[in-house]
């Protein structure tokens, strides 16, 4: 029976015809609705992917002709032929391994203390809001932060060190709320089991509660420490300068990074420049990106089978 | 006897060396959860002490009333206005693109994509959030402005249209993953309810779903725009370098960020009174960005207290 039949049928049925709202089905016009609704999202869900290969695909069309051994082991020079990313490429190097440092020491032991000491009073509260509005701070805040402080204040100079403090105080909240939810998913009964064998509340930590939580911290702070990499705001107003002919050596020399040269290649007017932008992007993303996935890859695999 | 006595005064020594260093352990990782908080309250400090000295020369109600903005050339202008302007310009318009697509792409990944699809089209979504600003910056300059440009011939070449553009880009994998996780959130009671009264997806989506959803979206919106007005290096390559009381997108504009890194790019004297301005630009930022992140955040808290 067709619905027509189906509405002929009832109203039929009843005497008075005017107090039955007629039954329209309009079964045509929602099954065109849900299929350009469909479309639409299917359409506006692969926008980022387009987005993804077409940035690729312009980088590399830009880059690939300028992109040279050579060309990492160049300084930056006036002329286009004869300019590289050397000093860049050590100064992210350097700057990358001391943030490592600064951050993951400092960003794992406050997750600790938050996650497995701290008793739930106002303390510990206060300090968890704070965090979570701290990694919403634009990173140019930190930029302005590290330049009262690290270079004024503790008079580090426009250094490789005020640079590294900068971006670890950037990322110190990512990294603290990462490993706080990876310090979650270890499971209580492993702490229990510890303690319950006479372990102090550190030995407990140390031996068993953070190997456990150890790749999805690690997860994290690659992710963190892959931003922090591409990260050029904050060090310009820190001090990075784009014109150094030198590798640094201590940690109160001064540095360029591999996105501080790029944005100054890319703001230059002659076309050549921007093929070199191109080609430090290009070594910048093998970098950013191959770190990303690679973490990616690790959270994936991780959170698929629970371990437990 | 005397093997047991020194056995006892041994065990003794070690307990007392054991609290010990539990002892500073735990103060050590509660020094390290403290650094937020002092992070948090040195960017207060310096933010209010170093704009301070810029209100000695310049008028609060001329900096936040100015309709010109004139830092370097006599007659200097103090008027923040026109930076105001040029942000919101370029983050309302990454919003009204990003908003529409990522919300699109929530609606597909969480009611339309399968699980296999989901698996690679997520982490793309990701990998997008993880290029450095830098290299948007460039995307921008290289082809969006020349496709720009080659539909509306008037377009300059540092403009807010791609710069907005870009920076959709930038906050759409935000956007889409909170969106996603809210909609996900909605109990799958409410779905089932949906379909049992032969609603198609499409209805579902949009009858059932947003509206329970409504207020994890419009953190994520909220949030969006945060990390849109914060962005720096691609707006400063975009947009281009001259404050403008406009609303054109096609006409170069500065923001708030972009004049910061512009006077770090420069040679600045300490203490001058340029000097002293970017510290009055970025407490208005860290105001404006802080209010929209406590905002959002207090959504979601009363989010999570209706599903509980």
């Amino acid at each position: 029976m067709t619905p027509e039949e189906l509405q002929r049928k009832l109203q039929s049925s009843f005497t008075d015809m005017d107090e039955i709202p007629l039954f329209k089905d309009n079964l045509n016009a929602r099954a065109r609705g849900e299929f350009l609704f469909k479309w639409t999202v299917r359409f506006s869900a692969f926008t980022a992917v387009f987005i993804m290969s077409l940035l690729l695909y312009r980088v590399l069309q830009d880059g690939l002709p300028w992109l040279s051994f050579d060309f990492l082991n160049r300084f930056p020079s006036r002329l286009p032929e004869r300019a590289g990313i050397k000093s860049a490429l050590y100064g992210s190097c350097y700057i990358i391994v001391l943030t490592t440092i600064f951050s993951v020491s400092i960003g794992v032991a406050a997750a600790l203390y938050l996650e497995e000491i701290a008793k739930k009073n106002r303390l510990s509260q206060f300090i968890e809001v704070n965090i979570a509005n701290l990694a919403g701070v634009p990173s140019l805040v930190y930029g302005i932060l590290g330049l009262a402080v690290f270079v004024r204040y503790l008079d580090f100079g426009r250094s490789v060190l005020a640079a590294a403090a900068t971006l670890a105080l950037m990322i110190l909240p990512v990294i603290i709320i990462t490993s706080r939810e990876a310090l979650r998913t270890v499971p209580n009964g492993i702490r229990m089991a510890a303690l319950a064998l006479g372990a102090t509340p550190w030995q407990t930590i140390w031996s068993h509660v953070l190997p456990a939580a150890l790749p999805n911290i690690l997860t994290g702070v690659i992710l963190a420490l892959s931003r922090a990499l591409g990260e050029a705001a904050p060090l310009i107003i820190v001090g990075g300068v784009t014109y150094i002919a030198f590798i640094p050596e201590s940690l109160f020399d001064s540095f360029t990074t591999m996105p501080i040269q790029i944005f100054n290649w890319a703001g230059r007017p002659q076309v050549e420049f921007q093929g070199i932008a191109a080609a430090g992007i290009i070594v910048m993303l093998l970098l950013v990106l191959t770190t990303n996935a690679f973490a990616i890859i690790l959270r994936n695999k991780f959170s698929q089978k629970s371990r437990w | 006897m005397s093997n047991l006595r020194t056995a006892n005064i041994e065990a003794k020594d070690a307990r007392i060396k054991v609290r010990w260093i539990e002892f500073t352990i735990v103060r050590s990782l509660m020094i390290c959860a403290l650094i937020s908080v002092v992070t948090t309250l040195a960017i207060v400090v310096i933010l209010a002490k170093e704009s301070s000295g810029f209100f000695q020369e310049v008028s609060i109600y001329s900096f936040l009333a100015g309709l010109e903005w004139n830092p370097l050339i006599e007659p200097r202008q103090f008027g923040v206005i026109p930076l105001v302007l040029g942000t919101l310009l370029v983050s309302v318009g990454a919003c009204i693109i990003a908003i529409p697509i990522g919300l699109g792409t929530a609606i597909y990944l969480s009611e339309y994509a399968s699980q296999k699809t989901r698996q690679w089209l997520k982490p793309t979504i990701e990998l997008l959030a993880g290029v450095p600003s830098v290299v948007f910056g460039y995307f921008a300059v290289t082809s969006i402005t020349p496709l720009l440009q080659s539909v509306f011939p008037s377009t300059e070449i540092f403009n807010a249209a791609s710069a907005a553009i870009v920076l959709s880009f930038m906050v759409l994998p935000t956007i889409t993953s909170l969106s996603d996780d809210a909609l996900s959130a909605v109990p799958r009671s409410l779905r089932e309810g949906g379909y049992a009264l032969a609603a198609t997806k499409r209805e579902v989506s949009l009858g059932i779903l947003l509206p329970a959803a409504t207020s994890g979206i419009l953190a994520a919106c909220i949030l969006g725009f945060s990390r849109a007005i914060g962005e720096t290096m691609a707006v400063a390559l975009a947009a281009g370098s001259t404050p403008n009381l406009s609303l054109n997108p096609l006409q170069s504009a500065q923001t708030m960020t972009g004049y910061i890194v512009q006077v770090s790019m420069g040679d600045t004297p300490h203490g001058s009174v340029e000097y002293q301005s970017i510290f009055a630009v970025a407490a208005l930022l860290f105001l404006m960005t802080f209010s929209l992140n406590v905002f959002s955040q207090s959504i979601l808290k009363r989010l999570q207290k209706s599903y509980d």
